[in-house]
């Protein structure tokens, strides 16, 4: 009976012991980290395009949640994501800013084969590895991983770079999101018999 | 005891009696992480982290044990006091060396309940190692483990190109090698008594 006692003793005291340790280090040793960043970056579309003018999604999200830039200014997000950015942050929504870049229908890019000369600028331009080629050879796009961030048609010094927009087929279509416009109800001046 | 002494322990272990090959302990991230090079190195070094940190710990929780008299707790405590050890030392990795803590990743946690995590702090207990053998052993294990994951994932990557029966592709395969791959450390045997 001892025994069993004084093991039922040893393992609850190592237990607890294993407890306060590891409770007393996830209070010491924790790593400070902005969650609202984590949030902000999750429903920016990670085109990294560089339209809102900072070099990526995840600094934009950081200048979101100091609160150094407005929440308008994503427009591969549209405006869908304008106003998840808005339910997150609690913001009245926003909408583009007339001289700011503004959404477009989604498109991929094509390069024109034939004139392509093999420069390799758009491979180092394109922020999501979606373009194939070397030096000297005909280059190509992965279609399913260009996010149509155009910051490859800027580079291309013989402009063989085209936009193409994406139509909706089987493949690609999805539910809308349901919009249910919100109309102002007039009280009735009185209440009807 | 001198330094020789540690050196045949560390050569046995990497060799002779392989954790993997000869023991067959530690099957499961053998086979499941081997597929890739960089997987397989993260892996053997945070098995080589959680072995030694593993066997440690375990000899001195055996010391109380054995005072006690409550031998028969050693596999219970033993899986305890390392998973409890290994997250405490995660938290701290976390917070001072953010680079180690990426290298680790995912691996840490993952094998902490491994098979030869357990297995070589018990092998320790029965043969009586002192706290600075339970270390090397551990340690030489570990290595041994990493050696065989690397040298496995790397004939693997080389598997994959490779023109096998149909009914053999994947696993069936790798089974196989591994079983070649065990012959040929058998004539390790005989090189440390």
């Amino acid at each position: 009976m001892t025994s069993l006692l004084l093991a039922l003793l040893v393992m609850i005291a190592l237990a607890l012991l294993l407890g306060a340790v590891l409770g007393f280090a996830s209070v010491r040793f924790r790593v400070q980290g902005d969650p609202l960043v984590a949030k902000i970056d999750a429903i920016l579309p990670q085109t990294q395009c560089g339209q809102c003018g900072h070099p990526g999604c995840r600094p934009y999200a950081e200048a979101i949640a100091d609160g150094s830039e407005d929440i308008n200014k994503c427009p591969p997000g549209g405006e869908d994501g304008i106003k998840k950015l808005a339910e997150l942050l609690g913001v009245e929504f926003k909408p583009f800013a007339a001289d700011a870049p503004q959404p477009k229908p989604r498109a991929v890019a094509l390069i024109d084969e034939a004139t392509c000369i093999g420069c390799t600028l758009c491979i180092q331009a394109c922020p999501v590895d979606a373009i194939l080629g070397s030096a000297k050879m005909m280059h190509t796009i992965l279609a399913s991983e260009c996010t149509g961030c155009e910051l490859c048609l800027a580079p291309c010094p013989v402009d063989c770079i085209r936009m193409i927009p994406v139509g909706t087929d089987l493949t690609n279509w999805k539910w809308r999101y349901p919009t249910i416009p919100i109309k102002s109800v007039k009280t009735p001046a009185e209440p009807r018999a | 005891m001198d330094f020789s002494h540690y050196l045949l322990i560390l050569l046995s272990t990497v060799l002779v009696n392989n954790v993997v090959l000869v023991r067959i302990l530690g099957l499961c991230p053998f086979m499941g992480v081997s597929k890739k090079l960089e997987a397989s190195i993260g892996m053997g070094a945070a098995t080589t982290f959680v072995l030694t940190l593993g066997a440690g710990s375990s000899h001195l929780i055996n010391l109380l044990l054995t005072a006690a008299g409550l031998e028969y707790l050693r596999t219970l405590s033993f899986i305890v006091v390392i998973a409890g050890i290994v997250q405490f030392t995660e938290l701290v990795i976390h917070k001072t060396s953010p680079v180690l803590y990426q290298v680790l990743g995912i691996y840490l946690p993952l094998i902490t309940t491994n098979c030869a995590v357990l297995g070589i702090p018990l092998l320790n207990a029965q043969e009586g190692h002192t706290f600075a053998e339970s270390l090397v052993f551990g340690f030489g294990s570990a290595l041994g483990f990493s050696l065989i994951l690397i040298l496995f994932s790397a004939m693997r990557e080389r598997l994959e190109g490779a023109d096998v029966p149909a009914a053999f592709k994947g696993t069936p395969i790798a089974l196989v090698t591994a079983g070649l791959m065990s012959l040929a450390f058998m004539g390790f045997g005989g090189l440390v008594k």
